[in-house]
């Protein structure tokens, strides 16, 4: 009977001991996650300011500017162009002036 | 230890003899009582303690490891219809202290977070002078100085997060755009319009924190923050430019007050551009003032002048009394109504109703208007939108002023024919041209990208109409018509001049509106640009000198921008140049 109890009493201990040590395995893999998802909302703000950062680099004036003043480019003129799909037929027929 | 009293019989638990001295009774007797008694009080206390107080300090044991967290939401951002960025919020910080413990900081302290905060010592100072629980030090801190402000671990001094906007494009977008308040609360424009959309929801979650303040746990329900919806918009960030640089440039050439330009796509009726002048930039707001904030084209009417002509006519075709070739008679240029009389600006011959509208002749028009009964006329401009709100969901949108028919004289009407005593918006008036570009029927615009487009409108004017009218407008807009520098090399456009005095004080003054309405190509029209130009100064004031140039060069580039085909040989513009032909 003595036996029995003490079988049954060191299946308690390592029981417990067990939910112990699952229930910290848990909260560690859980700071992990919790960092990770800190990490995700950390990179999103970034990439919002990245974001943000392209589009002040990207506007049109600046990039206007720069073709012009350092590129020196030009808008090509009429005699410059060349169209390759010639004007519709429909659009000659209803012209009629 | 227990003294019990006990009769000596032999037992010798010790030598001391106080033990062998008897006891009265009533001493162990009164001893056990107040034990009995302290036994019952922890009985009853822990009654007390487990059962009937037993919520309250359940709630005071979860508070010390139980947290609530807020999980911020962000307000969604707003793009153009390329998903090009025209606002966007990045998070932000907000110094505050409590100014009874800040006070104690030391010089050195003070000194180091007024340089941080950009500030002076003094001002720093007055900040935290008032007897105030909370006050703001600064608001709207970058993160990275919020984060060295937190390194010096100053008394009383506390942070929190918030949002700020910016908005990339600045000044070109700021009408339509509108801006936000501190509390990321619209304020105008889209931001206003959609607030409810644009507002993110913030969330939140329970959770056990342990001693060194890392979350060990979820507990309870989460609510998950909603981010504010991204609202994208119909407008075309590069239309927009060249609409907005093209108006800036417009209104500084000719000393203007003010104008507008919108530019429609006529098969979608969605807002591909709408520029204003002047404008500021949102991201820097101070010293605004009233005219700067004003969108122009939604909020301010003016009367269209020769603009309303073609609604004219077409509803005189429609009505089987005229066909473009029918000749009227504008001799001798003037033409009396009652005790007023009309003049033509260049006084004209017979002229058929296609040369009515690309000569802008006020008397042919008007000649044409009086076949008109009113009713008709008044529901033709109400049909066009005339004299109610654009129902774009923009915050002060006009209505324009269209009097009821029965109230109109005969020369009300016939000024009305041209455009006088009748106001309308810049939007109105563009949005009413697309019954010529399209085939007679007017659909609703939209400041939003539309997906699946409305097929057909309302019909106003019969597809015929429509089409006879657009050869017209191109003739307005050729060598011979009122606005030759309307055209744009490579397409056909047709359009509109239209130049009205301005009425000060309920009298016409020396002041001049100039306006162009026109699409392109006409072969299939695509866009729709309306320009406005407010009391140019330069000289010049007639709309096909001031809006026309304005208007090529938008519809030019933007034609190009979307990639339309060309429609016409290329070298309009340039007569000499015959190379540009294939």
């Amino acid at each position: 009977m003595v036996r029995f109890n003490m079988l049954l009493l060191l299946i308690v201990v390592v029981c417990a001991l067990g939910a112990v040590t699952s229930q910290h395995r848990a909260r560690k893999l859980f700071q992990a996650l919790e960092g990770e998802q800190e990490r995700v909302r950390q990179l999103d703000i970034e990439y919002g300011q990245l974001q943000l950062e392209l589009s002040t680099w990207a506007t049109h004036p600046r990039i206007e500017k720069i073709a012009r003043d350092r590129l020196h480019m030009v808008t090509p003129d009429a005699v410059g162009r060349v169209v390759d799909n010639p004007p519709a037929k429909p659009a000659l027929k209803k012209g009629g002036r | 230890m227990v003294v019990r009293r006990r009769p000596q019989r032999g037992h010798r638990f010790a030598e001391s003899p106080v033990l062998q001295l008897a006891l009265q009774g009533w001493r162990s007797r009164t001893v056990g009582l107040l034990l009995m008694l302290a036994f019952a009080a922890l009985v009853g206390r822990s009654f007390y303690l487990q059962v009937v107080n037993n919520d309250f300090l359940q709630g005071k044991g979860e508070s010390r490891y139980l947290r609530d967290l807020e999980i911020s939401a962000s307000r969604g951002k707003i793009t153009d219809r390329n998903g090009d960025m025209l606002a966007v919020s990045t998070p932000m910080k907000t110094i505050w202290a409590i100014p009874g413990d800040a006070r104690t900081m030391s010089g050195e302290q003070k000194k180091q977070l007024a340089a941080l905060l950009d500030m002076g010592t003094r001002e720093l100072d007055g900040k935290i002078a008032p007897d105030k629980t909370f006050v703001f030090v600064k608001r709207q801190v970058p993160p990275e100085t919020a984060e060295r402000i937190a390194g010096l671990k100053l008394p009383g001094v506390h942070q929190e997060k918030e949002y700020r906007r910016y908005y990339p494009t600045g000044d070109m977008t700021a009408h339509i755009v509108g801006f936000t308040g501190v509390d990321d609360k619209g304020l105008e424009g889209v931001e206003l319009a959609f607030q409810p959309s644009l507002l993110g929801r913030p969330g939140s979650r329970t959770v056990i924190r342990d001693r060194r303040g890392n979350i060990i746990e979820d507990v309870g329900a989460l609510k998950p923050p909603q981010d504010g919806k991204e609202i994208r918009l119909a407008l075309d960030s590069k239309i927009q430019y060249i609409a907005f640089s093209q108006l800036k440039a417009a209104v500084e050439m000719h000393k203007a007050k003010a104008g507008g330009v919108v530019v429609l796509d006529a098969q979608t009726g969605e807002v591909l551009a709408l520029a204003n002048w002047p404008t500021y930039n949102p991201n820097n707001r101070e010293s605004l003032s009233g005219a700067q904030l004003r969108n122009r084209a939604f909020t301010d009417t003016f009367e269209p002048g020769s603009t309303l002509k073609p609604f004219t006519a077409a509803l005189a075709m429609e009505m089987g009394k005229f066909r473009p070739d029918t000749v009227i008679n504008c001799a001798p240029g003037r033409l009396t109504i009652g005790s007023a009389t009309i003049s033509d600006a260049h006084p004209h011959g017979a002229l058929s109703v296609a040369q009515v509208i690309q000569k802008s002749s006020n008397v042919g028009v008007t000649k044409m208007a009086l076949t008109i009964p009113p009713q008709e006329m008044w529901q033709m401009f109400d049909s066009i939108g005339f004299g109610q709100v654009p129902q774009l969901g923009f915050p002060g949108e006009v209505t324009g002023r269209l009097r009821p028919w029965k109230k109109w004289r005969p020369i009300e009407q016939a000024t009305m024919s041209y455009g006088h005593g009748i106001s309308v918006s810049l939007i109105q008036l563009a949005r009413a041209y697309s019954v010529f570009a399209r085939d007679g029927d007017l659909i609703p615009l939209s400041l939003l990208k539309v997906d699946q487009p409305v097929v057909h409108g309302v019909p106003v004017f019969s597809a015929q109409t429509a089409r006879e009218m657009r050869v017209m407008l191109e003739m307005a807009a050729g060598p011979e018509g009122t606005a030759p520098k309307a055209r744009v090399p490579g397409y056909r456009v047709g359009g509109k001049t239209g130049t009205a005095h301005k009425l000060v004080d309920g009298a016409y003054a020396n002041k001049y509106v100039s306006a162009f309405v026109g699409f392109a190509p006409i072969s299939d029209p695509r866009l729709i640009v309306a320009v406005m130009i407010d009391e140019p100064g330069a000289g010049q004031h007639y709309g096909g000198a001031v809006a026309a140039p304005v208007f090529s060069q938008v519809m030019g580039a933007s034609l190009r921008t979307l990639g339309v085909s060309p429609d016409a040989p290329l070298q309009v513009a340039d007569a000499a140049a015959g190379k540009g032909r294939l």
